[in-house]
């Protein structure tokens, strides 16, 4: 909230005179680029379905986005920096998504508005549906909700202003921003004969040439033991719910590999430089 | 006053249509049959004949507005497709239901294009879809899936990626309780299911091609434009599908010729949610609450329809009993106060589209919440109320309004219900009604860009399948709510409202004229209201929101404030298992407004475009389902 007194933004250990503390504060870096930056986030103008309207009514007069200072919707990419995915993630709806997510600079926010944003929500099963934009792009923020309320993406917003007061300069893997150089842009995914995350390319080939001999692809099997232990847990709680461990997600080891590993380098350099300096010095 | 008075659906004029039907076998004994299957009505014609037929209907018998138009697949049942239609007449009276049946393997059916234009994005749509190829259709391509989709996902035989059953309730969650998340057994953790022989080497994505091609874009503009002093450029500007006007995911792709619009073609799709097919998964109760994310403005008009059509297969049952009279009431009273809320939106988003960004939409807005308060004191929800049900609605209005949930910050909410809905519909609503109309309709500005702009005929209007206000303002007079009518809108006094010029200043006025028109509604439900206090809601057996549902086709129709909505809804296969629809298909009127969209915006500049659709007042939910 732009009304940050300047005793908050006070952050330091050096004493301020009293009759100053109004006009005065010495602070770190970190605390004046978070309070600047919480105060004015500015949302991406896009809504995807139902929740979008939920989104228009809390900019609207009774509710009033403007009071944190994030009623300026700009509608381009380049000038937001928050994305407010309000609505159903589809598969033809992925790619500009990413793409605008691309297209937005950094420091960069997303906030998942509603159950279809978080992981598919009514219509998770449907077969254009995905499950959450999370699959495709990182999330800062969930909101819970078919649609929230309004007051629900409020209290969301006010979340993602707490987590970028506790993003710091120090912390370079923190997030990317604060690291070196820009972060890789997300693939854009291909509309194939089904979608195609290229970061997944690498499974997708080993189960294609599994369907090339025959063999059954695409499913995951539950490993036996799991599934006994379920089975007999169902029996003795006769009817109750069970839930199964969620079994661990693959990932495409090569490309997350080589991620950081392109991320490590870079550190190097930027140490290699640092080094430099110092010794010019 | 108890149930006599509420008319069942779909009795009046119904002689009409069946001296129709005699005349028509007769003139084509051989074309035409009966259509005999349990429950169902209207006509079979022989696809080879279609069109011939088709006409016949449109010219001699004057059912010159095709409704809907949508296929179904009887896999198991019949071992057939067939393609169902719903002809009216646009002075009034019920539907000539007729249809044409194709072999599954290399479905073909004639398009009827050539005889209603409007039947062109259902169509493509039964194309993308079902696999049916329509004989005679210039623009076959995939309308709601990108090109290069692999299958047809309607068809009865084809799996979604997290394909379980059937029907709901699943087995694995019903009775036993045995709860799986789908992504875990799925090996990419996602909604995917690449097919079996999916070629890695040849990846790319050709659906934006597939898009431009066929737009003829390939014209030697230099030659066309040689004898013109002002040389233009030709231009493809691309809207959407994520733009500023608040429409949601929505694509035009223009062709300009200068600042002229040579053709428009819209590209949806971008928010299809697969309605249908999970509407066919889900047990016939369970799809309530799934129609209040068609048209998410107005999820009250959504509700209405589809207990209107699945209550029409209940009558043919015997346990069927008719919603109470205060039930018919209380229905009418949401879909009115649903109405306003719809065009205040709808009223609000126009003038920003017109470039008065946002002041008129906030002032527009602001007495919607009024309603939305109400309808959350009553149904739980702002937005999606999930509030009727078959043979009634679930809840009695409360007594008062007011925040539980909160109590200590909201003081003020605290109103006697009836005093709330009073004072709403006599004093504030009609007031800002007049404070929009004041504000608004002589704005100089307004005028100067709305009239004239984005004319529709009324004879394009018809033949083209448009409904609602975007009809109406072409001047013709249809609304279903008289032309066919249902609930209690019979003893209920309103006029249709109908403007002329059909530009995009009429369909504002008109949405004015409409809601005053509610108004007047509503302020005749209130002394029903009043003399209803404390009479049943809900007729059939309160511990089974659900009785069976016997097999036949049903096909029910609303006046929702986006234009006819109306569902087909089959009930099929074992009679004594699993209740789901077997066909459950919505006519949203926010899709098929869109048809004459790239006809009304040819030779605009390229500013009005969003103007004009803002005009037609889409819905994306609706639109892609
Ligand atoms: S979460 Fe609910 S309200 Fe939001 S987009 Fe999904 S279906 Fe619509």
């Amino acid at each position: 909230m732009s009304d940050l007194s300047m005793r908050e933004l006070h952050d330091t250990e050096f004493p301020i005179p009293v009759e100053m503390q109004e006009n005065l504060a010495i602070t770190s870096l970190s605390k004046i680029y978070n309070w600047s930056r919480r105060s004015s986030m500015w949302p991406m103008l896009f809504g995807l379905a139902c929740c979008a309207i939920e989104m228009i009514a809390t900019a609207a007069s009774r509710y009033d986005l403007a009071r944190f200072g994030m009623e300026v919707m700009r509608a381009s990419p380049r000038q937001s920096d928050l994305m407010i995915v309000s609505g159903t993630v589809t598969k033809k709806m992925v790619v500009p998504i990413v793409r605008l997510y691309n297209q937005m600079p950094e420091p960069k926010y997303v906030l998942a508005m509603g159950a279809c944003a978080s992981g598919g929500g009514p219509f998770k099963e449907g077969y254009h549906v995905v499950s959450g934009i999370d699959q495709y792009v990182p999330v800062d923020v969930y909101v819970p909700g078919c649609p929230p309320t309004p007051q629900a993406l409020m209290y969301g917003l006010v979340s993602l202003q707490k987590k970028i007061d506790g993003q710091s300069l120090a912390n370079m893997d923190d997030v990317p921003w604060y690291g070196v150089g820009p972060s890789d842009p997300v693939p854009i995914p291909i509309l194939g004969p089904e979608i195609i995350d290229p970061r997944q390319m690498e499974l997708i080939r080993v189960q294609a040439e599994r369907a090339a001999r025959g063999e059954s692809y695409g499913v995951r099997e539950l490993p036996a033991a799991v599934l006994e232990d379920v089975s007999k847990r169902t029996e003795a709680a006769a009817g109750a719910a069970v839930a199964v461990a969620a079994a661990p997600v693959v990932t495409d080891a090569a490309a997350e590999a080589e991620r950081i590993g392109r991320r490590m380098e870079a550190l190097e350099r930027k140490r290699a430089r640092d080094a430099k300096l110092q010794q010019g010095s | 006053m108890t149930d006599q008075t509420s008319i069942a659906p779909q009795t009046v004029n119904a002689g009409d249509i069946k001296t129709a039907i005699e005349a028509l076998k007769q003139q084509f004994p051989d074309w035409v049959q009966d259509d005999t299957r349990q429950g169902y009505s209207g006509v079979l014609v022989d696809r080879n004949h279609l069109v011939e037929v088709a006409r016949t209907m449109r010219d001699q018998y004057g059912f010159d507005y095709l409704s809907s138009a949508t296929a179904v697949d009887y896999l198991g049942v019949e071992d057939s497709m067939e393609m169902v239609y719903h002809a009216y007449r646009t002075s009034g009276g019920p539907a000539l239901v007729f249809k044409a049946q194709t072999p599954r393997e290399g479905a073909e059916i004639p398009s009827l294009i050539d005889v209603w234009p409007g039947a062109d994005f259902q169509e493509r749509e039964a194309y993308d879809l079902y696999g049916i190829t329509f004989r005679g259709h210039p623009n076959l391509k995939r309308i709601l899936l990108w090109e290069g989709f692999d299958g047809h996902p309607m068809r009865k035989d084809w799996k979604e990626p997290y394909y379980e059953e059937e029907h709901k309730p699943f087995d694995s969650r019903w009775p036993k309780g045995y709860v799986r998340r789908a992504e875990e057994l799925n090996a990419f953790g996602k909604n995917v299911k690449y097919p079996a022989d999916l070629d890695l080497s040849r990846l790319n994505d050709t659906s934006e091609e597939a898009l431009y091609s066929g737009m003829g874009l390939g014209v030697d503009v230099e030659k066309l434009t040689a004898d013109e002093k002002l040389k233009t450029d030709r231009l493809v500007v691309n809207l959407g599908p994520h733009h500023p006007s608040t429409h949601g995911v929505f694509r035009m792709i223009v062709t300009l010729n200068g600042e002229t619009i040579e053709s428009l073609e819209p590209v949806m799709g971008y928010l299809h949610r697969n309605h249908e097919q999970i509407g066919e998964r889900n047990s016939w109760l369970a799809n309530i609450p799934y129609t209040d994310r068609l048209d998410y403005i107005s999820s009250m008009g959504n509700n209405h329809g589809y207990v209107l059509a699945v209550e029409q297969l209940l009558a043919m049952g015997n346990r069927y009993q008719a919603p109470t009279y205060r039930a018919e009431v209380i229905r009418v009273l949401m879909v009115e106060l649903n109405r306003l809320v719809n065009h205040y939106w709808a009223i609000g988003f126009l003038l920003n589209d017109l470039g008065a960004f946002f002041t008129p939409s906030l002032y527009a807005i602001a007495e919607r919440e009024k309603i939305l308060d109400f309808f959350e004191a009553v149904a739980g929800s702002r937005m999606m109320c999930n509030y009727m049900r078959f043979q009634g609605v679930y809840k009695d209005l409360p007594e008062r309004i007011r925040g539980v949930a909160n109590l200590v910050n909201d003081q003020v909410r605290d109103f006697n219900t009836m005093d709330y809905l009073t004072e709403l519909i006599n004093e504030r609503l009609p007031r800002s009604i007049d404070e929009l109309d004041f504000f608004l309709t002589d704005s100089e500005i307004i005028k100067a860009r709305t009239i004239g702009v984005g004319y529709l005929p009324p004879e394009m209007a018809i033949a083209y399948s448009c409904a609602g206000p975007l009809l109406r303002a072409s001047g013709v007079p249809y609304d279903v709510r008289r032309a066919d009518p249902y609930s209690i809108y019979p003893e209920l006094d309103f006029d249709v409202a109908v403007r002329y010029h059909g530009d995009i200043y009429d369909r504002y006025l008109i949405r004015l004229d409409e809601m005053r028109e509610s108004v007047r509604i509503l302020k005749q439900i209130l002394p029903r209201l009043e003399r209803t206090q404390g009479e049943d809601f809900f007729a059939g057996n309160k511990s089974i929101y659900m009785p069976r549902v016997p097999l036949g086709e049903a096909y029910g129709r609303v006046e929702n404030p986006k234009g006819e909505l109306g569902y087909y809804v089959v009930s099929q296969g074992d009679p004594k298992g699993p209740q789901n629809p077997w066909r459950y298909h919505v006519r949203a009127p926010s899709f098929i407004n869109l048809t004459p969209l790239g006809q009304m915006c040819k030779g605009q500049k390229v500013a009005d475009v969003v103007a004009i659709l803002g005009s037609i007042d889409i819905v994306l939910g609706e639109t892609d389902r």
